[in-house]
């Protein structure tokens, strides 16, 4: 650990800058409605500018992991924080992805929402995002990370229900809110469980300090850190608010619940590696989450008509596959980070192109009003080929190179577990090839199936050039990351080693054999289906029931209302019921019972001076009785 | 001396005091009745304090005597005054303070 300095003592910048423009774009009201925009859009190009600086910068250190000291946070008794910033490989392919990524997203929105009013507040809350996910991906203790995380939630919040008034949208909002905060109760109890047994909170105490975890607390802790990492990143059993994330503005979609911020999840499991190398079992946990919402966001990803909602189905099962990495151990973490960019790369490109399509249908995004789309939108197309190809692993594209790589890890597992989740990952991604061909087919071939008042245009030039960029990057991306193992060389100081010269269960070429038939014949299954018969402009009824509950998120959904929200409900009902009728019932009661008795207890005033004498006299002579009793008792 | 004589006398008086608050219903006779009781009490502390050859009882009835003149005063006062309004010296016709 080496402390900053020179162009590294300015890394706070990265974490400001975006925040002040946040703060005088949402302050500055309509006045800054014609200029918003434009410096909303320059932040993060000039962030990601002095992000490169900073690569070549900690590149050149011999120990690269840099610790930048801001200021004393929490100075109180025993408990000391301090706020600072951990400059190591992770953090940096992290800043790197967010201000490239977030950049070319931020230039396409210029375009996407020129129309819309809110553009102003739009570029406020993104900026807010970028600032807070740099602090999340920056701190180097985990209150500082809990301060992002919880700022990235605002961020996600408030940007699903930028259309307010659209009650889904609000609905939506509400619902990412609460999965997220289940999960952030997780996490607080891990950082409290870390406070508790090591004093401190910092990266460099809990994880690589003098105190070793034992068994039962890092367990604990790594068991609290996945409830979060699974709230943030819509893993089972907390996936269902993703796919309503759509709802936001799609640029929201491409840079918040795509690229960036659900994949905080698995940069957290990734930065606690220390942790879960001690515990077996929240090792175990990790792996079986990853595999459960891998399968499941393919399933589901099958049966959606929405193609915003396709695509976030597909982006909660790659991140599964990520979670799948960073569960197997030590050696496959750097593989789960490189998966991670390069699913930033074509996950970006997919939306940024569905949001396209939208742009050119009238926001509307049911696949089943598309079709032959490749016309008219040959370079909304061309990107969306190019994340396509990316996404099912086609050769040479990215996800050929690091998803492949996750699955021969599962496999290199040994043992049952080992080929279980090796078949799992398999399937997924023959799953995957299936429901994005299903996508494209439905989207940009077939038959015109448009609704009346329906042009479609290309979209204007600040909204292709990011698309094309994106594009290219999903095509060539995956290739770069992994050249001459360059990214896991690079991620050695802080995840370990990666472990890619093991003895294999099945070789190389057999497993890639393997994969690219499944693939193919998943990429088959979808033309058969959908390519080669005309679409139904409504959903088809009297389906296989394996369809009906992928349509419904197999039921997850309906599972959590019957299971959560109903039970909540009457458990909410029957508390109003015994405070109405128990509580107040109590207090009404006692008062009108004093009030009843006392009316009558009045009527012994008669206003007659003659009866008060003779109570005066009976009271007398009961006193005097009184006396005399006791007197000769 | 035996003081049975004088507390045999004062009870009796103090009864028909006591019965005629009671059972009358004009103000002056109950009021006369009143006076009755206070006096009959007034005798009963004489007589004891002659019995035990101390004068704290006979102070008392001194006080006690001083106590009614005052309250004569104010009492016819109010009498007359009710009297002078109301055109009748009944007490139960004075039955306005009540719930």
């Amino acid at each position: 650990m080496t402390t900053a300095h020179g162009i590294q003592s300015a890394a706070w910048l990265l974490i400001a800058l975006p925040l002040l423009s946040a703060g005088v774009l949402l302050v500055a009201g309509r006045r800054a409605d014609k200029w918003a925009h434009v410096v909303g859009a320059a932040v993060p190009v000039v962030l990601f500018g002095y992000a490169v600086m900073l690569f070549f910068s900690v590149k050149g250190e011999g120990n690269r992991e840099i610790n930048l000291h801001l200021y004393s946070w929490i100075p109180v008794a025993g408990f000391k924080v301090d706020a600072g910033l951990l400059i190591d490989p992770l953090s940096m392919v992290f800043v790197l992805l967010i201000t490239g990524v977030g950049s070319l997203i931020h230039i396409y929105a210029v375009g996407y929402m020129a129309h819309d009013e809110g553009r102003r507040r739009f570029f406020g809350y993104f900026n807010y995002f970028i600032a807070v996910m740099l602090l999340l991906v920056l701190a180097n203790s985990y209150l500082a990370l809990y301060v992002g995380w919880e700022g990235v939630g605002l961020a996600s919040y408030l940007l699903i229900s930028f259309y307010y008034s659209r009650n889904i949208a609000a609905t939506a909002g509400n619902k990412a809110f609460f999965a997220n905060r289940v999960g952030d109760v997780g996490l607080s109890i891990a950082i409290m469980i870390m406070f508790a047994y090591v004093g401190s909170t910092s990266y460099a105490d809990v994880l690589y300090g003098d105190t070793q975890l034992t068994k039962g607390v890092a367990t604990a802790i790594g068991f609290m850190l996945l409830l979060g990492a699974c709230g943030k990143s819509g893993q089972f059993p907390l996936q269902t608010w993703l796919p309503d994330a759509m709802e936001g503005p799609t640029p929201v979609s491409a840079l918040i619940h795509a690229a960036t911020m659900v994949t905080a999840g698995v940069y957290l499991i990734a930065r606690s590696a220390p942790v879960f190398d001690v515990s077996q079992a929240a090792r175990t946990a990790v792996v079986v989450v990853g595999a459960i919402t891998l399968l499941y966001g393919c399933v589901c990803g099958c049966g959606q008509d929405d193609l915003k909602r396709v695509l976030a189905y597909s982006t909660v099962s790659q991140i599964g596959y990520m979670f799948l990495a960073v569960g197997l151990g030590p050696g496959v973490y750097a593989i789960g980070i490189i998966h991670l960019v390069g699913h930033g790369f074509f996950k970006a490109a997919l939306f940024l192109s569905a949001g396209s399509v939208m742009h050119a249908m009238n926001d509307r995004i049911d696949m089943r009003r598309f079709g032959g789309l490749f016309r008219v939108m040959p370079i909304t197309y061309g990107v969306f080929v190019c994340g396509y190809l990316a996404i099912i692993g086609f050769p040479l594209a990215t996800g050929f190179w690091t998803k492949d790589k996750i699955i021969e890890a599962a496999l290199d597992k040994g043992g049952t577990s080992g080929w279980v989740l090796g078949v799992v990952a398999l399937a997924g991604a023959g799953l995957t090839a299936f429901y994005m061909t299903r996508a494209l087919v439905m989207t940009f071939h077939g038959e015109r199936r448009w609704e009346d008042d329906v042009h479609p245009h290309e979209a204007s030039r600040s909204m292709t050039y990011p698309m094309i960029a994106l594009g290219v990057l999903s095509l060539v991306g995956g290739y770069l990351l992994i050249f001459g193992g360059g990214l896991q060389h690079w991620l050695t100081p802080s995840v370990g080693p990666s472990v890619e010269e093991g003895v294999h269960t099945v070789s190389t070429l057999v497993l890639t054999a393997i994969t690219l038939v499944v693939v193919a014949l998943g990429v088959l299954g979808g033309w058969v289906a959908f390519g080669r018969k005309p679409v139904p402009i409504s959903q088809p009824v009297g389906v296989s029931p394996v369809t009906t509950a992928a349509r419904r998120n197999i039921y997850a959904d309906a599972f959590n209302e019957m299971v959560l929200q109903r039970p909540g409900q009457w458990l909410s009902r029957a508390l109003v019921y015994f405070d109405n009728r128990g509580v107040d019932g109590a207090v009404t009661g006692l008062a009108a019972g004093f009030g009843g008795g006392s009316a009558r207890l009045k009527r012994t005033q008669t206003g007659f001076v003659r009866s008060y004498a003779l109570s005066m006299l009976g009271g007398t002579i009961a006193v005097v009785a009184v006396l005399l009793a006791v007197r000769f008792q | 001396m035996t003081p049975t004589y004088y507390l045999v006398l004062s009870a009796a008086l103090f009864t028909i005091g006591a019965v005629g608050v009671l059972v009358r219903r004009n103000a002056i006779v109950v009021f006369m009745c009143v006076e009755l009781m206070l006096n009959a009490v007034n005798l009963s502390l004489v007589t004891f304090a002659r019995v035990n050859g101390s004068l704290d009882g006979q102070i008392m009835a001194f006080f006690v005597m001083v106590v009614a003149a005052a309250e004569v005063v104010i009492g016819l006062a109010i009498i007359m005054s009710i009297f002078r309004t109301r055109r009748s010296a009944s007490v139960d016709d004075a039955n306005l303070l009540k719930y």
